[in-house]
C-alpha cells in the first residue's frame, strides 16, 4: 500500500507512465484495427460471423454502445449549459467533446455493417419515414452537426486567442479558428449565449434520437425480446450511466484531471450510482414481466441471457464487473477517493457493453419458426454467434481510433483556466 | 478563392475592432449579437452546405441507372414442351400454367398472386428448395424456400409433417416499413421485391420478418474453398428480370434477398420453379382475384391456415392441413 502510494505521489513519474500505456495500448489497436478494415474492405462480410438469424453482432452492439456514450456524455454537458450546474463546469468542454468522439466511433461502427457501404448515403437521399431507422438516422445527422457547432462556439475564444501564437499548436489552433480573430470578452459572452441555446436544442435531439435507438429495436415484434415499451426508456437510462461513467473516467485522467478535477469526479460518482440503480429497476422489471408471463417466445431470449452459452456475458462482465463491484465501490468510503471512483467508471463503462451485446445478440439468436434453422445447413442460418476475429479486429480500431482522438484531444484542448 | 477570402476577412474585422478600441460605447445588446462578418461567414458556410446536398441529390438523380442487358443470355427464351397438351385442364400443372397466362395478359393492378401448399401432399423431399436455388442461383446461407420439419408427439404417437416456408408476400408486410431507404414494398399483384440497387444491406428488414423469410447474401460459393469456384455458381441470377453479377460484390452480394415467387419466370408464362418441381404436386399457384383458378378454388377449403397470424401480417401463402 505504502509502495503504491509512493509511486502516486511521484506524479512526473505517473504522467509518464500512464501516457507511455495510453499510446501504446492505441498503437495497438489502431494496428489491430487495420488488419480489420483491411479484411472488411477486401472480403466483405465473408469473414464476419453474422447472418441470418443473428442479422446484427459485435459491430451493431459496439454502435449502440458507442452512440449510448455520446447521448449520455451530451446530457452531462447540458447540466452545464443549460442548467448552469456550476460542479460540472470543469468538465463541460470535455463532456462535448466525449461526444463528438464517440459519435464517430458509432458511426464508423455502423457504417462497417452495412452490406453496401458505398451507398450510406442512401439513406439522406431516399428516406423512408416509417422507419424508425430512418428517423435514428435523420436525428442522429443533426445532432452531430449540432455537436459540431456547439463544441467550434465553446473552444472559439480560446482558439482565437492562442492563434496568435507562432507554434505548431497556433497554427492548428488558427486552422480550428476557422479564421476568426474576435477575441474581445464581448464575443466570449456572444459564444456564450450561442452555447447555451445550441445545447438547449440538442437535449430533445438527444433524447429523441438515443430513444429512436432503442424504438429501432422496440418495435421489431418480430423479436418478443425487445418488443417492450420499456426499451426506449431503457436505452436514455443505460446511456446516460455509461456517458456518466466514461466522463468520470475521461476527467480523472484527461489533462491531469485527478489532481484538478477530484471534486467533479466525486460528484459525477453519485450521480452515475443513483442512474446505475435505476437501470437495474428496470431492467429487473424487464425479466419479472417476461418470466410472471411465461409466454416461451418472450422467455426464451431472457433464458439465453441468464443461461445460455454466453450467460458469463451477463453474470462475470454486465452483472459482477459492470454493476455489483462499481455499487459497492460507489457506496463504500471508497466513494471518497477519486481514484477508486474513476475505477468505478470504468468498471461500469466496460459492463454497459456487455448489456449491449446482451440486447442485440439474445434477441436475435431465436429462430423465427421453430425448425428453421434446421431446415437450412448453413452457419448464416444459426442461432449461434461469436464475433470473429475480424469483427473484434475491426471494433478495436474503432477504439484505438477514439484514443488516438482523445489523444489529440488532450493535446490541443484548452485546459480549464481556473476561475480567480 | 480563399486566398481572397482570407485577405478580405482580416482587413474588415481589423476595422470592426478598431472602432470598439475607440471606445465606443458598446449597449449589451450590440455586444451579444453577431458581428455581420460573422453572420456572412455562417450564411455562406450554410449555403455551402446546402449547395453541396443539392448537386449530390441532382447528380444521384440524372446520373441514367446502369444498362438493363435483355436478349437470350439473360432472359429465359425456354421452348415449349410438345408432347403433352397444353390445352384444358388436363393435368393441375398445365391448367395453372394456362391461368396464368390469363393473368398475365390482364393489368397487374388486377391480379393479386396466390399460393396454396397442401401439406398431406407434401413429401419432404426439398426439391423445390434446390430447385429456387439453381434458378436464383443462390449463394450458402441464402434460402427462399425452407422445407421445415415439423414433428408432433412422441413414438409412437407421432407424426411427422413438412412445411415448405417461401416468403408469404404479406398484404400488411412487417418487412416493408422498416427499410430506411424504400428500397423494398410491395408491388400492386402483391408480390413484394427488394430493389438490389437500393438496399444498403442494414439487414433491419431480416430482423423484422417473422417468419424468417429474408436472407441476406454474404458473398460465398458452394466451391469456394475446392480448386476452382464454378462458373455455374458466377452465372448472373435473373431475377426481377434483369441480369445481377456478382463479381466484386456487385449486388445482389450484400443485399437482403428473398422469394418472389420468381416474378422473372412469371414475366415469360411459367410457373414458379418451385411449383414446376414439385414432386408431389403440392402446390398451388395462381390469380386470386380470378375465382375460377385452381389456386383460388383450393383458398376455399375448410382446412387452410395462414402462419403466424397473430402477427398481423396477412399472408398470401395458404396452407392446407
Ligand atoms: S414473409 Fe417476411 S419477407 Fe415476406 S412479405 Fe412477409 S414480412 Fe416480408
Ligand atoms: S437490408 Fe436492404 S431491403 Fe432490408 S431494410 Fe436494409 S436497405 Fe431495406
Amino acid at each position: 500500500m505504502s509502495l503504491l502510494q509512493e509511486y502516486f505521489n511521484d506524479r512526473n513519474k505517473v504522467v509518464k507512465n500512464l501516457k507511455l500505456i495510453f499510446w501504446t495500448a492505441c498503437a495497438l489497436s489502431l494496428l489491430i484495427g487495420f488488419y480489420g478494415w483491411f479484411v472488411r474492405i477486401v472480403d466483405g462480410h465473408i469473414k464476419a460471423n453474422y447472418g441470418s438469424i443473428v442479422t446484427w453482432g459485435l459491430w451493431v452492439a459496439g454502435y449502440i454502445y458507442f452512440i449510448g456514450l455520446s447521448a449520455g456524455s451530451f446530457l452531462v454537458s447540458s447540466l452545464v449549459y443549460v442548467f448552469n450546474y456550476k460542479k460540472f463546469e470543469r468538465i463541460g468542454k470535455l463532456a462535448v467533446f466525449t461526444a463528438l468522439v464517440t459519435l464517430l466511433m458509432a458511426l464508423l461502427s455502423i457504417w462497417a455493417d452495412l452490406g453496401h457501404m458505398g451507398r450510406a448515403w442512401h439513406v439522406i437521399v431516399f428516406p423512408n419515414f416509417k422507419s424508425p431507422m430512418a428517423w435514428m438516422i435523420y436525428l442522429y445527422s443533426l445532432y452531430m452537426l449540432l455537436i459540431a457547432v456547439e463544441i467550434y462556439f465553446l473552444l472559439r475564444y480560446d482558439f482565437a486567442t492562442g492563434a496568435n501564437n507562432s507554434t505548431f499548436k497556433g497554427k492548428i489552433y488558427k486552422l480550428l479558428s476557422l479564421g476568426s480573430k474576435d477575441s474581445t470578452e464581448e464575443s466570449k459572452q456572444r459564444d456564450k449565449k450561442v452555447v447555451k441555446r445550441l445545447a438547449t436544442a440538442g437535449i430533445p435531439i438527444a433524447i429523441l434520437f438515443h430513444g429512436g435507438v432503442g424504438a429501432l429495436f422496440g418495435v421489431v415484434s418480430a423479436r418478443p425480446h425487445w418488443h417492450s415499451g420499456l426499451f426506449p426508456i431503457l436505452f436514455l437510462l443505460s446511456a446516460l450511466v455509461s456517458g456518466g461513467a466514461l466522463l468520470t473516467l475521461i476527467s480523472s485522467i484527461f489533462q491531469q484531471g485527478w489532481s484538478k478535477n477530484k471534486g467533479v469526479i466525486i460528484e459525477l460518482g453519485k450521480m452515475v450510482l443513483a442512474l446505475l440503480l435505476l437501470d437495474v429497476l428496470f431492467q429487473v422489471s424487464e425479466f419479472l414481466v417476461a418470466y410472471r408471463g411465461g409466454i416461451p417466445g418472450h422467455t426464451a431470449g431472457f433464458d439465453l441471457v441468464l443461461s445460455g452459452p454466453y450467460a458469463w456475458v451477463f453474470w462475470g462482465w454486465q452483472g459482477l464487473i459492470g454493476t455489483v463491484i462499481p455499487i459497492l465501490l460507489l457506496i463504500f468510503p471508497t466513494r471518497k477517493s477519486p481514484l477508486w471512483v474513476a475505477l468505478a467508471g470504468l468498471l461500469i463503462a466496460a459492463g454497459i457493453f456487455g448489456l449491449r451485446l446482451n440486447i442485440v445478440i439474445p434477441g436475435l439468436a431465436v429462430e423465427e419458426i421453430h425448425g428453421l434453422t434446421s431446415a437450412i445447413y448453413s452457419h448464416r442460418v444459426d442461432p449461434h454467434y461469436f464475433p470473429s476475429i475480424s469483427e473484434w479486429a475491426l471494433t478495436m480500431g474503432i477504439v484505438g481510433f477514439g484514443m488516438l482522438l482523445f489523444g489529440l484531444g488532450e493535446y490541443f484542448l484548452p485546459k480549464h483556466e481556473e476561475k480567480t | 478563392m480563399t486566398k481572397k477570402k482570407t485577405k478580405t476577412t482580416p482587413t474588415q474585422r481589423d476595422g470592426d475592432m478598431s472602432a470598439k478600441d475607440a471606445g465606443k460605447n458598446i449597449s449589451p445588446e450590440e455586444a451579444y449579437s453577431f458581428s455581420p462578418v460573422d453572420r456572412k461567414r455562417a450564411i455562406s458556410l450554410i449555403g455551402a452546405a446546402i449547395g453541396l446536398g443539392a448537386i449530390s441529390t441532382i447528380i444521384s438523380r440524372i446520373v441514367p441507372p446502369p444498362a438493363v442487358p435483355e436478349g437470350d443470355g439473360t432472359i429465359r427464351n425456354l421452348p415449349q414442351l410438345k408432347s403433352g397438351g397444353t390445352e384444358g385442364n388436363s393435368d393441375n400443372l398445365i391448367r395453372m400454367q394456362n391461368e396464368l397466362r390469363r393473368a398475365m395478359a390482364k393489368p397487374m393492378e388486377s391480379r393479386r398472386w396466390l399460393m396454396v401448399i397442401d401439406t398431406r401432399k407434401c413429401v419432404g423431399c426439398h426439391a423445390c428448395t434446390v430447385a429456387c436455388m439453381a434458378e436464383n442461383r443462390l449463394p450458402p446461407g441464402v434460402v427462399y424456400r425452407p422445407v421445415i420439419t415439423d414433428q408432433q408427439g412422441r413414438y409412437p404417437r407421432q407424426i411427422t409433417r413438412f412445411f415448405p416456408r417461401p416468403c408469404m408476400q404479406c398484404d400488411n408486410p412487417s418487412c416493408v416499413p422498416v427499410c430506411p431507404v424504400r428500397a423494398t414494398w410491395k408491388r400492386p399483384d402483391g408480390v413484394v421485391i427488394v430493389d438490389y440497387d437500393k438496399c444498403i444491406g442494414c439487414r433491419y428488414c431480416l430482423t423484422a420478418c417473422p417468419y424468417g423469410a429474408r436472407t441476406s447474401d454474404f458473398g460465398s460459393y458452394y466451391t469456394e474453398h475446392t480448386p476452382e469456384i464454378q462458373p455455374y455458381e458466377q452465372q448472373p441470377t435473373n431475377e426481377y428480370n434483369k441480369s445481377w453479377s456478382r463479381e466484386d460484390h456487385g449486388s445482389p452480394v450484400g443485399n437482403a434477398r428473398k422469394c418472389h415467387f420468381c416474378l422473372h419466370r412469371l414475366e415469360q408464362g411459367l410457373l414458379p420453379q418451385c411449383v414446376s418441381t414439385c414432386i408431389g404436386r403440392a402446390n398451388y399457384f395462381g390469380d386470386a382475384n380470378d375465382a375460377t383458378s385452381l389456386a383460388a378454388e383450393m383458398a376455399r377449403s375448410g382446412n387452410q391456415v395462414r402462419l403466424l397470424e397473430e402477427k398481423g401480417t396477412k399472408p398470401s401463402v395458404i396452407y392446407l392441413v
